[in-house]
């Protein structure tokens, strides 16, 4: 059972007597059309068990058959992760009862995944600068998704007290990889950084890889952190806990930050930790002891005998090698440098999710910096006032590019770039379009800004004469009067012009 | 494996399966499965080196699907064998002590 009640040790202080060792377990979504072993659609959202058919509802006589697409996709996340690829794998069943697995088991890999023995780098911040950790990667093995539970009495929502479970089987069978690191160590203090980084890391990659989606917040990329501690200096590793489903990366550096304090405060009381998975609770921060690791744990793996082994051949597997993108830190790094911006800046692109679109909109003619002025300034913030993701706007980079061509060649000013993206954000039509439509266009008639300004100069003499006496800083309020006359359908620096010709 | 199988092992693999056996039946099956098991060993000494470990009857493998969406069943087809359905949903009896 588990340890009596014990007080955590903050995390200074047990980093003194203690180094963690981590375990990460990464489940990632394939973002396939259809299902691991059936044509059913994966469309996340849909109404409960209306992407469902014999083969994902276990009935007999279904006949399994792999997904090529998703094996492809699996080959090409070990490729990214230095993996070698096994040239003959199998599928096994992993058998048990809860009744999220229509099936009684779960189709999965056991002793023969298809990708192995890999490694990758993440980099953190440090006291010392910038800090590259190596984390080797275990296995990547191919498995399918389970069905979603809905608990009903009792507290709602929990297992714990629940009366009943409605199932809905929608998500049952949607491929998913597992990615499983070696033990990480020597990160010190750093291990909670170092775990968020690396998941971090693998949501990006596999976003360039553009084999999932990685929302967590839909839980199609979830974590399982392992962690032990092992008094510093010692060689033998501690007995660790499974935190289970850790699913944002704020999450993932918090639950390593207490299981870290509580298993100092376990090993310091002379008690002894319990091997077990834990609940990972995001309102309060702490976690708390689900099942013991028992009979459970015997998943009495045996060869799938539904599905033929995956063997990809070595023509197959350098294909797909020559095809990989260059690799997410690389290839920031480079865009970094060939656009000339600043640390600061290029973390607030990739922050805000508008890398990809920078890079269009720069291939579609504008320069960065102007590429980066409306994603960040106009685009960013409208995003987040309505809380769509940013490339949800229905603003593209062809369209940004376009504005500023229209601010280049003076026929609008940024003031009026703006109308123009409510135009598109509401949808009516292409930057040209809404420019003459909304009738946008600046006033490069001089007759028509010459008279406005002589009604200017008129309605505030005393500004007048003060540009006459040679103070140039107080056109100012005449070039905001103008423009307020004109709707902002003007020039500012035409306007000045013409102020000074008059009075200079 | 020709070793046997032991009283407990038979215990344990029931329990595992959520196979409820009686005392009685537990002292019938163990000498059964020791009966099979000997006779699946003997196979495994007439296989020579050269025959491989396979796990398959047929000789395949990469057979793969499209990643096509093909129509499966209506939510009431789906449902039409469940003991029990609420809100379009599966209604199973609660899950005590276990957690996948």
């Amino acid at each position: 059972m588990t340890a009596t009640h014990t007080e955590l040790v903050p995390f200074d202080q047990a980093l003194e007597t203690y180094d963690p060792v981590m375990g990460l377990e990464v489940h990632v979504e394939l973002n396939t059309a259809s299902k691991m072993f059936c044509g059913c659609s994966t469309v996340f959202g849909a109404e409960p068990n209306t992407q469902v058919c014999p083969t994902c509802l276990g009935l007999p006589g279904a006949l399994p058959v792999v997904n090529g697409k998703a094996v492809e996709s699996a080959i090409r996340i070990g490729l990214a992760l230095n993996c070698s690829i096994a040239p003959w794998s199998r599928f096994a069943r992993k058998n048990y009862f809860y009744p999220d697995m229509p099936k009684n088991f779960q189709t999965s890999q056991y002793d023969e995944p298809i990708c192995f023995e890999g490694w990758t780098e993440v980099t953190i911040e440090t006291d010392e600068g910038p800090q590259a950790f190596r984390v080797e990667i275990e296995r990547a093995h191919m498995e399918e998704d389970t069905g979603k539970s809905l608990h009903v009495g009792g507290a709602t929502g929990r297992i714990h007290g629940a009366d009943y479970s409605l199932v809905d089987y929608n998500r049952a069978g949607i491929p998913l990889i597992e990615i499983v690191t070696k033990p990480i160590v020597g990160t010190g203090k750093y291990a909670p950084q170092v775990a968020r980084a690396y998941v971090a890391h693998l949501r990006e990659l596999v976003k360039a890889l553009g084999v999932s989606d990685a929302r967590m917040e839909q839980g199609s990329m979830r974590c399982d952190v392992n962690l032990s501690l092992m008094p510093k200096g010692a060689d033998v590793l501690g007995t660790r806990s499974e935190t289970k489903n850790v699913n944002s990366l704020r999450s993932v550096e918090r639950a390593v930050r207490y299981e870290v304090e509580r298993h100092a405060g376990v090993l310091d009381a002379g008690q002894k930790i319990v091997q077990e998975t834990r609940h990972w609770h995001e309102d309060t921060g702490v976690t708390t002891s689900g099942r013991e690791k028992s009979d459970a744990e015997d998943y009495r793996y045996f060869p799938e005998p539904d599905l033929v082994p995956v063997a990809p051949s070595e023509e197959w597997i350098e294909e797909l090698r020559a095809s990989l993108p260059e690799p997410p830190a690389q290839r920031r790094g480079r865009l970094q440098g060939e656009w000339g911006y600043s640390d600061l800046e290029m973390r607030d692109v990739v922050g805000a999710g508008a890398l990809d679109l920078i890079e269009a909109t720069v291939a579609a003619g504008a320069t960065p910096t102007a590429a980066r002025k409306w994603w960040l300034g106009e685009l960013a913030r409208r995003a987040n006032d309505t809380g769509t993701p940013i490339d949800g706007l229905g603003v593209t980079p062809a369209h940004v590019a376009e504005v500023q061509a229209l601010v280049d060649a003076k026929r609008i000013n940024d003031k009026l770039a703006r109308q123009v993206f409510d135009g598109l954000v509401a949808g009516e039509g292409t930057p040209e379009e809404i420019v003459v439509a909304r009738g946008l266009e600046v006033v490069s008639d001089d007759g028509a800004l010459t008279a406005a300004v002589d009604r200017a100069i008129e309605a505030n003499p005393d500004v007048a004469a003060k540009i006459r006496d040679g103070k140039v800083a107080a056109a100012g309020a005449l070039i905001g009067a103008v423009m307020k006359e004109m709707r902002g359908q003007a020039d500012a620096g035409r306007v000045r012009e013409l102020i000074l010709s008059k009075l200079g | 494996m020709s070793d046997g199988i032991s009283r407990a092992d038979v215990a344990h693999l029931a329990n595992l399966a959520r196979i409820d056996l009686t005392d009685a039946e537990l002292d019938r099956l163990t000498p059964e499965l020791t009966v099979i098991l000997e006779s699946v060993a003997k196979v495994a000494e007439v296989a020579a080196a050269d025959v491989p470990p396979t796990s398959h009857a047929v000789p395949l493998s990469n057979v793969f699907r499209e990643d096509v969406v093909t129509p499966g069943l209506t939510p009431e087809q789906a449902l039409a064998g469940a003991p029990a359905v609420e809100q379009q949903r599966f209604a199973v009896p609660k899950i005590l002590g276990e957690d996948a």
